[in-house]
Protein backbone atom coordinates (compact mmCIF):
# COMPACT_ATOMS: atom_id res chain seq x y z
CA UNK A 1 0.00 0.00 0.00
CA UNK A 2 2.69 1.95 0.84
CA UNK A 3 4.32 1.97 -2.81
CA UNK A 4 1.38 2.55 -4.18
CA UNK A 5 0.64 5.88 -2.79
CA UNK A 6 4.22 6.20 -3.27
CA UNK A 7 3.23 5.84 -6.88
CA UNK A 8 0.70 7.79 -7.04
CA UNK A 9 2.27 10.88 -5.31
CA UNK A 10 5.10 10.40 -7.86
CA UNK A 11 1.90 11.16 -10.49
CA UNK A 12 0.87 14.02 -8.72
CA UNK A 13 4.27 15.23 -8.54
CA UNK A 14 4.43 15.75 -12.47
CA UNK A 15 2.37 18.79 -12.08
CA UNK A 16 3.72 20.46 -9.43
CA UNK A 17 6.01 23.53 -10.08
CA UNK A 18 6.37 23.24 -13.56
CA UNK A 19 8.67 24.16 -16.07
CA UNK A 20 8.19 26.60 -18.96
CA UNK A 21 5.80 24.84 -21.64
CA UNK A 22 8.77 25.25 -24.14
CA UNK A 23 11.17 23.27 -22.26
CA UNK A 24 8.18 20.09 -22.58
CA UNK A 25 7.72 21.05 -26.26
CA UNK A 26 11.28 20.33 -27.01
CA UNK A 27 11.83 17.22 -24.65
CA UNK A 28 8.43 15.82 -25.79
CA UNK A 29 10.07 15.27 -29.30
CA UNK A 30 13.61 14.11 -28.10
CA UNK A 31 11.54 11.18 -26.13
CA UNK A 32 9.11 10.36 -28.99
CA UNK A 33 11.97 9.87 -31.15
CA UNK A 34 13.71 7.97 -28.47
CA UNK A 35 10.88 5.84 -27.10
CA UNK A 36 8.66 5.78 -30.42
CA UNK A 37 10.37 5.98 -33.53
CA UNK A 38 13.45 4.14 -32.38
CA UNK A 39 10.68 1.07 -31.90
CA UNK A 40 9.76 1.06 -35.27
CA UNK A 41 11.82 -2.01 -36.14
CA UNK A 42 11.48 -3.79 -33.38
CA UNK A 43 7.81 -2.99 -33.66
CA UNK A 44 7.87 -3.95 -37.27
CA UNK A 45 9.74 -7.68 -37.07
CA UNK A 46 7.66 -8.67 -34.18
CA UNK A 47 4.26 -7.66 -35.78
CA UNK A 48 5.13 -9.31 -39.13
CA UNK A 49 6.07 -12.69 -37.89
CA UNK A 50 2.78 -13.04 -34.94
CA UNK A 51 0.65 -11.93 -38.17
CA UNK A 52 2.46 -15.11 -39.99
CA UNK A 53 2.52 -17.76 -37.44
CA UNK A 54 -1.24 -16.94 -36.83
CA UNK A 55 -2.25 -17.10 -39.69
CA UNK A 56 0.04 -20.49 -40.28
CA UNK A 57 -1.46 -21.79 -37.10
CA UNK A 58 -5.05 -21.19 -37.86
CA UNK A 59 -4.93 -22.57 -41.22
CA UNK A 60 -2.97 -25.66 -38.97
CA UNK A 61 -5.88 -26.12 -36.81
CA UNK A 62 -8.44 -25.82 -39.11
CA UNK A 63 -8.98 -29.65 -40.21
CA UNK A 64 -12.69 -29.17 -40.55
CA UNK A 65 -13.74 -28.75 -44.61
CA UNK A 66 -16.78 -26.93 -43.38
CA UNK A 67 -15.17 -23.59 -42.37
CA UNK A 68 -14.07 -21.72 -45.47
CA UNK A 69 -10.89 -20.38 -45.55
CA UNK A 70 -11.42 -17.25 -45.37
CA UNK A 71 -11.90 -17.45 -41.87
CA UNK A 72 -8.26 -17.47 -41.32
CA UNK A 73 -7.98 -13.60 -42.70
CA UNK A 74 -10.92 -12.89 -40.39
CA UNK A 75 -9.16 -14.31 -37.66
CA UNK A 76 -5.69 -12.71 -38.17
CA UNK A 77 -7.54 -9.73 -37.80
CA UNK A 78 -9.74 -9.42 -35.00
CA UNK A 79 -6.58 -11.49 -32.79
CA UNK A 80 -4.37 -8.96 -34.34
CA UNK A 81 -6.47 -5.90 -33.65
CA UNK A 82 -8.18 -6.87 -30.34
CA UNK A 83 -5.22 -8.47 -28.30
CA UNK A 84 -1.54 -9.34 -30.51
CA UNK A 85 -1.02 -5.18 -31.75
CA UNK A 86 -2.29 -3.86 -28.68
CA UNK A 87 -0.85 -6.05 -25.89
CA UNK A 88 1.94 -8.22 -27.21
CA UNK A 89 3.72 -4.80 -28.53
CA UNK A 90 2.99 -3.39 -25.02
CA UNK A 91 4.74 -6.41 -23.61
CA UNK A 92 7.62 -6.03 -25.94
CA UNK A 93 7.94 -2.27 -25.71
CA UNK A 94 7.82 -2.71 -21.84
CA UNK A 95 11.11 -4.35 -22.26
CA UNK A 96 13.17 -2.07 -24.51
CA UNK A 97 11.19 1.12 -23.43
CA UNK A 98 10.36 0.29 -19.78
CA UNK A 99 14.13 -1.18 -19.40
CA UNK A 100 15.57 1.78 -20.69
CA UNK A 101 13.47 4.35 -18.91
CA UNK A 102 14.17 2.79 -15.32
CA UNK A 103 17.79 2.85 -16.30
CA UNK A 104 18.32 6.38 -17.59
CA UNK A 105 16.48 7.13 -14.69
CA UNK A 106 18.28 5.07 -11.77
CA UNK A 107 21.88 5.82 -13.69
CA UNK A 108 20.72 9.55 -13.24
CA UNK A 109 19.75 9.38 -9.67
CA UNK A 110 23.13 7.07 -8.25
CA UNK A 111 25.15 9.78 -10.25
CA UNK A 112 23.60 12.66 -8.46
CA UNK A 113 22.24 14.15 -12.17
CA UNK A 114 18.98 14.11 -10.32
CA UNK A 115 20.14 16.27 -7.04
CA UNK A 116 21.85 18.57 -9.23
CA UNK A 117 18.46 19.23 -10.99
CA UNK A 118 16.82 19.55 -8.01
CA UNK A 119 19.29 21.95 -6.51
CA UNK A 120 18.71 24.07 -9.49
CA UNK A 121 15.11 24.47 -8.58
CA UNK A 122 13.85 22.12 -10.87
CA UNK A 123 11.17 19.35 -10.30
CA UNK A 124 13.15 16.73 -12.01
CA UNK A 125 10.35 14.47 -11.68
CA UNK A 126 8.36 16.62 -13.80
CA UNK A 127 11.03 17.74 -16.02
CA UNK A 128 12.38 13.92 -16.75
CA UNK A 129 9.19 12.36 -16.89
CA UNK A 130 6.36 14.50 -17.84
CA UNK A 131 7.64 14.53 -21.28
CA UNK A 132 8.29 10.51 -21.71
CA UNK A 133 4.79 10.06 -20.73
CA UNK A 134 3.21 12.70 -22.89
CA UNK A 135 5.76 11.22 -25.83
CA UNK A 136 4.88 7.61 -25.02
CA UNK A 137 0.82 8.32 -25.12
CA UNK A 138 1.21 9.84 -28.33
CA UNK A 139 3.70 7.49 -30.29
CA UNK A 140 2.93 4.23 -28.89
CA UNK A 141 -1.38 3.77 -30.30
CA UNK A 142 0.40 4.71 -33.80
CA UNK A 143 2.85 1.73 -32.98
CA UNK A 144 -0.28 -0.30 -32.41
CA UNK A 145 -1.45 1.26 -35.55
CA UNK A 146 1.70 0.13 -37.78
CA UNK A 147 1.73 -3.32 -35.57
CA UNK A 148 -2.03 -4.43 -36.94
CA UNK A 149 -1.35 -3.10 -40.36
CA UNK A 150 1.86 -4.90 -40.64
CA UNK A 151 0.44 -8.00 -38.94
CA UNK A 152 -2.17 -8.42 -40.85
CA UNK A 153 -0.33 -8.35 -44.31
CA UNK A 154 2.46 -10.64 -42.25
CA UNK A 155 -0.59 -13.20 -42.15
CA UNK A 156 -1.86 -12.26 -45.70
CA UNK A 157 2.20 -12.96 -47.24
CA UNK A 158 2.10 -16.23 -44.89
CA UNK A 159 -1.49 -17.50 -45.82
CA UNK A 160 -1.17 -17.32 -49.46
CA UNK A 161 2.74 -18.05 -49.74
CA UNK A 162 1.71 -21.62 -47.88
CA UNK A 163 -0.94 -22.25 -49.92
CA UNK A 164 -3.69 -22.33 -47.18
CA UNK A 165 -5.75 -19.66 -49.06
CA UNK A 166 -6.04 -17.26 -52.05
CA UNK A 167 -5.24 -13.75 -51.79
CA UNK A 168 -9.00 -12.69 -52.51
CA UNK A 169 -9.94 -15.08 -49.78
CA UNK A 170 -7.72 -13.70 -47.52
CA UNK A 171 -8.89 -9.85 -48.37
CA UNK A 172 -12.72 -11.40 -47.87
CA UNK A 173 -11.74 -12.82 -44.60
CA UNK A 174 -10.45 -9.68 -42.79
CA UNK A 175 -13.16 -7.49 -44.63
CA UNK A 176 -15.70 -9.95 -43.46
CA UNK A 177 -18.19 -9.27 -40.70
CA UNK A 178 -16.00 -6.72 -39.17
CA UNK A 179 -16.81 -4.26 -35.76
CA UNK A 180 -15.49 -0.88 -35.92
CA UNK A 181 -15.33 -0.46 -32.11
CA UNK A 182 -12.19 -3.05 -31.78
CA UNK A 183 -10.16 -0.07 -33.62
CA UNK A 184 -10.81 2.32 -30.98
CA UNK A 185 -10.94 -0.25 -27.89
CA UNK A 186 -6.81 -1.56 -29.43
CA UNK A 187 -6.38 2.29 -29.55
CA UNK A 188 -7.39 3.07 -26.00
CA UNK A 189 -5.45 -0.21 -24.56
CA UNK A 190 -2.46 0.98 -26.11
CA UNK A 191 -2.97 4.59 -24.59
CA UNK A 192 -3.13 3.15 -20.96
CA UNK A 193 -0.38 0.49 -21.39
CA UNK A 194 1.57 3.81 -22.65
CA UNK A 195 0.62 5.32 -19.46
CA UNK A 196 1.83 1.92 -17.31
CA UNK A 197 4.45 1.39 -18.88
CA UNK A 198 6.10 4.65 -18.61
CA UNK A 199 4.81 5.67 -15.59
CA UNK A 200 5.92 2.33 -13.06
CA UNK A 201 9.17 2.04 -15.15
CA UNK A 202 9.80 5.41 -14.29
CA UNK A 203 9.21 5.37 -10.47
CA UNK A 204 11.17 2.29 -10.08
CA UNK A 205 14.14 4.58 -11.91
CA UNK A 206 13.52 7.91 -9.90
CA UNK A 207 13.64 6.00 -6.64
CA UNK A 208 16.86 3.45 -6.94
CA UNK A 209 19.24 4.04 -4.22
CA UNK A 210 22.75 2.40 -4.63
CA UNK A 211 24.89 1.28 -7.30
CA UNK A 212 24.85 -0.22 -10.49
CA UNK A 213 23.15 -3.26 -9.12
CA UNK A 214 20.76 -1.60 -7.78
CA UNK A 215 19.86 0.19 -11.41
CA UNK A 216 20.23 -3.22 -12.89
CA UNK A 217 17.29 -4.61 -10.35
CA UNK A 218 15.44 -1.64 -11.20
CA UNK A 219 15.28 -2.44 -14.90
CA UNK A 220 14.19 -5.89 -14.44
CA UNK A 221 11.67 -4.99 -11.72
CA UNK A 222 10.36 -1.98 -14.26
CA UNK A 223 9.75 -4.67 -16.84
CA UNK A 224 7.92 -7.53 -14.43
CA UNK A 225 5.84 -4.72 -13.09
CA UNK A 226 4.74 -3.56 -16.26
CA UNK A 227 3.79 -6.62 -17.67
CA UNK A 228 2.33 -7.61 -14.88
CA UNK A 229 0.67 -4.18 -14.95
CA UNK A 230 -0.59 -4.64 -18.65
CA UNK A 231 -1.82 -7.59 -18.36
CA UNK A 232 -4.02 -6.81 -15.54
CA UNK A 233 -5.39 -3.61 -16.89
CA UNK A 234 -5.58 -6.18 -20.55
CA UNK A 235 -8.18 -8.26 -18.40
CA UNK A 236 -10.24 -5.01 -16.76
CA UNK A 237 -10.24 -3.11 -20.20
CA UNK A 238 -11.84 -6.24 -21.95
CA UNK A 239 -14.23 -6.61 -18.98
CA UNK A 240 -15.21 -2.99 -18.58
CA UNK A 241 -15.13 -1.80 -22.40
CA UNK A 242 -16.50 -5.06 -24.74
CA UNK B 1 26.26 34.27 5.15
CA UNK B 2 24.14 30.89 6.00
CA UNK B 3 22.84 30.49 9.34
CA UNK B 4 22.51 26.71 10.67
CA UNK B 5 20.77 25.92 13.81
CA UNK B 6 20.34 22.84 15.73
CA UNK B 7 20.33 20.48 12.68
CA UNK B 8 19.07 16.88 13.40
CA UNK B 9 18.52 14.24 11.24
CA UNK B 10 18.17 10.68 11.55
CA UNK B 11 17.57 7.87 9.13
CA UNK B 12 15.49 4.44 9.68
CA UNK B 13 15.81 5.94 13.48
CA UNK B 14 19.60 6.56 13.61
CA UNK B 15 20.87 9.40 14.25
CA UNK B 16 22.90 11.12 11.57
CA UNK B 17 23.15 14.50 12.77
CA UNK B 18 22.50 15.57 16.64
CA UNK B 19 22.03 19.01 16.68
CA UNK B 20 24.34 21.12 14.17
CA UNK B 21 24.77 24.72 14.38
CA UNK B 22 27.24 27.30 12.83
CA UNK B 23 27.66 30.30 10.67
CA UNK B 24 29.36 30.14 6.96
CA UNK B 25 30.65 33.34 6.09
CA UNK B 26 30.11 35.44 3.24
CA UNK B 27 33.20 35.54 0.64
CA UNK B 28 35.25 33.25 2.62
CA UNK B 29 35.72 29.16 2.10
CA UNK B 30 34.17 27.39 4.68
CA UNK B 31 35.10 23.63 5.34
CA UNK B 32 32.86 21.40 6.54
CA UNK B 33 35.51 17.75 7.96
CA UNK B 34 35.32 14.78 9.52
CA UNK B 35 35.86 11.29 8.67
CA UNK B 36 33.35 9.28 6.63
CA UNK B 37 30.11 8.48 7.80
CA UNK B 38 30.13 11.12 10.16
CA UNK B 39 27.33 13.24 8.81
CA UNK B 40 29.20 15.74 5.95
CA UNK B 41 27.45 15.37 3.29
CA UNK B 42 24.30 14.63 5.14
CA UNK B 43 24.89 18.45 6.53
CA UNK B 44 25.28 19.84 3.14
CA UNK B 45 22.58 18.04 1.38
CA UNK B 46 19.93 19.82 4.22
CA UNK B 47 21.41 22.98 3.80
CA UNK B 48 20.71 23.49 0.61
CA UNK B 49 17.42 21.66 0.70
CA UNK B 50 18.34 17.69 -0.53
CA UNK B 51 16.87 16.27 2.33
CA UNK B 52 14.99 17.85 5.27
CA UNK B 53 15.47 18.22 8.56
CA UNK B 54 13.84 16.83 11.50
CA UNK B 55 14.55 19.38 13.49
CA UNK B 56 16.08 23.00 13.45
CA UNK B 57 16.34 25.49 10.58
CA UNK B 58 18.83 26.83 7.90
CA UNK B 59 19.11 30.59 7.59
CA UNK B 60 20.23 32.28 3.83
CA UNK B 61 21.18 35.74 4.95
CA UNK B 62 18.05 35.83 7.58
CA UNK B 63 15.81 33.86 4.99
CA UNK B 64 13.94 30.78 6.84
CA UNK B 65 15.18 28.11 3.79
CA UNK B 66 14.18 25.37 5.55
CA UNK B 67 10.23 26.44 6.39
CA UNK B 68 10.27 29.09 3.88
CA UNK B 69 7.17 28.87 1.43
CA UNK B 70 7.48 27.52 -2.17
CA UNK B 71 8.22 30.57 -3.47
CA UNK B 72 11.27 31.44 -1.27
CA UNK B 73 12.90 28.14 -1.55
CA UNK B 74 12.77 28.38 -5.80
CA UNK B 75 14.25 32.18 -4.98
CA UNK B 76 16.79 30.63 -2.64
CA UNK B 77 17.33 27.83 -4.67
CA UNK B 78 18.82 30.13 -8.15
CA UNK B 79 20.80 32.05 -5.90
CA UNK B 80 22.87 28.38 -5.28
CA UNK B 81 25.06 26.60 -7.34
CA UNK B 82 26.68 23.30 -6.22
CA UNK B 83 29.37 21.02 -7.46
CA UNK B 84 28.76 17.19 -6.73
CA UNK B 85 31.08 14.80 -5.56
CA UNK B 86 31.09 12.88 -8.52
CA UNK B 87 30.47 16.17 -10.99
CA UNK B 88 26.96 15.33 -11.63
CA UNK B 89 27.05 16.51 -15.34
CA UNK B 90 24.30 15.27 -17.81
CA UNK B 91 25.87 12.54 -19.80
CA UNK B 92 23.57 13.03 -22.78
CA UNK B 93 24.74 16.88 -23.04
CA UNK B 94 27.46 18.55 -24.46
CA UNK B 95 30.02 20.60 -22.08
CA UNK B 96 28.77 23.36 -24.32
CA UNK B 97 24.93 22.46 -23.02
CA UNK B 98 25.81 21.11 -19.35
CA UNK B 99 27.24 24.65 -18.25
CA UNK B 100 24.55 26.30 -20.58
CA UNK B 101 21.41 24.23 -18.34
CA UNK B 102 20.99 26.40 -15.80
CA UNK B 103 20.74 29.48 -18.03
CA UNK B 104 18.02 28.07 -20.36
CA UNK B 105 16.29 26.45 -17.98
CA UNK B 106 16.17 29.58 -15.27
CA UNK B 107 16.73 32.85 -17.25
CA UNK B 108 15.44 34.55 -20.42
CA UNK B 109 18.77 35.73 -21.93
CA UNK B 110 19.27 35.45 -26.08
CA UNK B 111 21.16 32.66 -27.24
CA UNK B 112 24.24 34.85 -28.05
CA UNK B 113 24.09 36.26 -24.27
CA UNK B 114 24.32 32.60 -23.07
CA UNK B 115 27.28 31.37 -25.41
CA UNK B 116 29.42 34.37 -24.39
CA UNK B 117 28.49 33.71 -20.64
CA UNK B 118 29.48 29.88 -21.21
CA UNK B 119 32.64 30.17 -22.79
CA UNK B 120 33.87 32.86 -20.14
CA UNK B 121 32.83 30.64 -17.60
CA UNK B 122 34.83 28.09 -18.97
CA UNK B 123 37.69 29.91 -19.89
CA UNK B 124 37.50 31.38 -15.72
CA UNK B 125 38.23 27.73 -14.89
CA UNK B 126 41.04 27.04 -17.36
CA UNK B 127 39.04 25.02 -19.97
CA UNK B 128 38.93 25.90 -23.95
CA UNK B 129 37.94 23.74 -27.33
CA UNK B 130 35.64 21.23 -24.94
CA UNK B 131 32.15 22.89 -25.63
CA UNK B 132 31.07 19.68 -28.33
CA UNK B 133 32.72 17.08 -25.86
CA UNK B 134 30.24 14.66 -24.11
CA UNK B 135 31.63 14.45 -20.05
CA UNK B 136 32.55 10.71 -20.73
CA UNK B 137 35.33 12.21 -23.26
CA UNK B 138 36.79 14.57 -20.65
CA UNK B 139 38.98 13.43 -17.91
CA UNK B 140 37.69 13.62 -13.76
CA UNK B 141 39.76 16.88 -13.81
CA UNK B 142 38.25 18.07 -16.73
CA UNK B 143 34.78 17.23 -15.26
CA UNK B 144 34.89 18.77 -12.40
CA UNK B 145 36.18 22.03 -13.78
CA UNK B 146 32.97 21.54 -16.01
CA UNK B 147 30.85 21.03 -12.99
CA UNK B 148 31.99 24.54 -11.69
CA UNK B 149 31.97 26.47 -14.54
CA UNK B 150 28.05 25.07 -14.51
CA UNK B 151 27.92 26.31 -10.84
CA UNK B 152 28.79 29.46 -11.32
CA UNK B 153 27.22 30.29 -14.47
CA UNK B 154 24.69 32.05 -13.18
CA UNK B 155 26.52 33.94 -10.40
CA UNK B 156 25.58 32.16 -7.56
CA UNK B 157 25.93 33.73 -4.20
CA UNK B 158 26.40 30.86 -2.37
CA UNK B 159 28.34 28.17 -3.61
CA UNK B 160 28.72 24.29 -2.15
CA UNK B 161 31.18 21.83 -2.85
CA UNK B 162 30.87 17.91 -2.12
CA UNK B 163 34.24 16.34 -1.83
CA UNK B 164 36.28 18.31 -4.52
CA UNK B 165 38.87 16.35 -4.45
CA UNK B 166 37.73 12.83 -4.45
CA UNK B 167 39.45 10.84 -7.59
CA UNK B 168 41.87 13.30 -8.19
CA UNK B 169 45.35 13.48 -8.39
CA UNK B 170 47.12 15.41 -5.71
CA UNK B 171 48.11 18.17 -8.82
CA UNK B 172 44.72 18.50 -9.77
CA UNK B 173 43.21 18.41 -6.14
CA UNK B 174 45.34 21.46 -5.60
CA UNK B 175 44.39 22.96 -8.87
CA UNK B 176 40.57 22.82 -8.11
CA UNK B 177 40.92 23.94 -4.51
CA UNK B 178 42.71 27.03 -5.80
CA UNK B 179 40.07 27.69 -8.34
CA UNK B 180 37.71 27.17 -5.45
CA UNK B 181 38.92 29.85 -3.39
CA UNK B 182 39.87 32.33 -6.16
CA UNK B 183 36.03 32.34 -7.30
CA UNK B 184 35.03 32.57 -3.77
CA UNK B 185 37.59 35.83 -3.44
CA UNK B 186 36.36 36.99 -6.90
CA UNK B 187 32.93 36.70 -6.56
CA UNK B 188 32.10 37.44 -2.82
CA UNK B 189 30.25 33.83 -2.38
CA UNK B 190 29.46 32.02 0.47
CA UNK B 191 31.78 28.98 -0.10
CA UNK B 192 30.70 25.81 1.57
CA UNK B 193 33.07 22.04 1.08
CA UNK B 194 32.91 19.01 2.15
CA UNK B 195 36.01 17.06 2.54
CA UNK B 196 38.07 14.97 4.47
CA UNK B 197 41.10 15.51 2.44
CA UNK B 198 43.98 17.59 4.78
CA UNK B 199 45.80 19.58 2.05
CA UNK B 200 42.36 21.22 1.14
CA UNK B 201 42.13 22.45 5.07
CA UNK B 202 45.44 23.50 5.49
CA UNK B 203 45.53 24.89 1.85
CA UNK B 204 41.90 26.54 1.21
CA UNK B 205 39.75 26.63 5.06
CA UNK B 206 39.29 29.95 6.17
CA UNK B 207 36.52 28.63 8.29
CA UNK B 208 36.41 24.92 9.67
CA UNK B 209 34.45 23.11 11.12
CA UNK B 210 34.78 19.25 12.34
CA UNK B 211 31.90 16.85 12.65
CA UNK B 212 32.39 13.51 14.32
CA UNK B 213 29.44 10.87 14.70
CA UNK B 214 27.00 13.66 14.13
CA UNK B 215 27.73 16.48 16.81
CA UNK B 216 30.42 19.40 15.81
CA UNK B 217 33.36 18.98 18.07
CA UNK B 218 35.41 22.04 17.09
CA UNK B 219 35.18 25.18 14.62
CA UNK B 220 38.21 27.58 13.80
CA UNK B 221 40.40 28.13 10.73
CA UNK B 222 43.74 26.47 9.07
CA UNK B 223 45.84 28.73 11.65
CA UNK B 224 44.14 27.36 14.80
CA UNK B 225 43.29 23.33 13.79
CA UNK B 226 46.94 22.20 14.83
CA UNK B 227 47.08 23.78 18.14
CA UNK B 228 43.57 22.00 18.88
CA UNK B 229 42.88 20.28 22.30
CA UNK B 230 39.74 18.10 20.53
CA UNK B 231 41.42 14.53 20.89
CA UNK B 232 39.03 12.99 17.96
CA UNK B 233 40.30 15.79 15.85
CA UNK B 234 43.83 15.37 16.57
CA UNK B 235 43.48 12.03 15.76
CA UNK B 236 41.55 12.56 12.62
CA UNK B 237 44.51 15.62 11.09
CA UNK B 238 47.58 14.16 12.31
CA UNK B 239 47.03 10.79 10.57
CA UNK B 240 48.43 12.56 7.32
CA UNK B 241 52.09 12.43 7.32
CA UNK B 242 52.30 16.16 5.51
CA UNK B 243 50.61 17.77 9.12
CA UNK B 244 52.59 16.11 11.80
CA UNK B 245 55.34 17.23 9.12
CA UNK B 246 53.72 20.71 9.51
CA UNK B 247 53.80 20.29 13.45
CA UNK B 248 56.77 19.13 13.15
CA UNK B 249 58.19 22.10 11.62
CA UNK B 250 55.78 24.30 14.01
CA UNK B 251 57.48 22.93 16.90
CA UNK B 252 61.23 23.63 15.52
CA UNK B 253 60.38 26.62 14.81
Amino acid sequence: MTTIGKYFLFLVSFFQNREKFRVYVRLCFQDAVALGINSIFIVAITSSFIGAVTAIQTAYNMISPLIPPYIIGTIVRDMTILELAPTIISIVLAGKVGSNIAGELGTMRITEQVDALEVMGINSASYLVLPKVIAALITFPLLVILSAFLSIFGGYVAGTLTGALTEYEYIYGIRYDFMEFNVPFALIKAFVFAFLITTISAYKGYFTRGGALEVGIASTSAVTNSCIAILLADYLLAQLLL
Amino acid sequence: MIEVQNIKKAFNGKEVLKGISGKFMQGKTNLIIGSSGTGKSVLLKNIVGLVAPDEGNVFYDGRNFTHGDDELRKDIRRELGMLFQGSALFDSKTVLENVRFPLDMLTNTNKEEKLERVNFCLQRVGLENVNHLKPSEISGGMQKRVGIARAMVLNPKYLFVDEPNSGLDPQTSIKIDELIQEITYEYNTTTVIVTHDMNSVMGIGDYIMYLNKGLKLWEGTSETILETEVVELQDFIFSSRLVRSLKEQKKVI
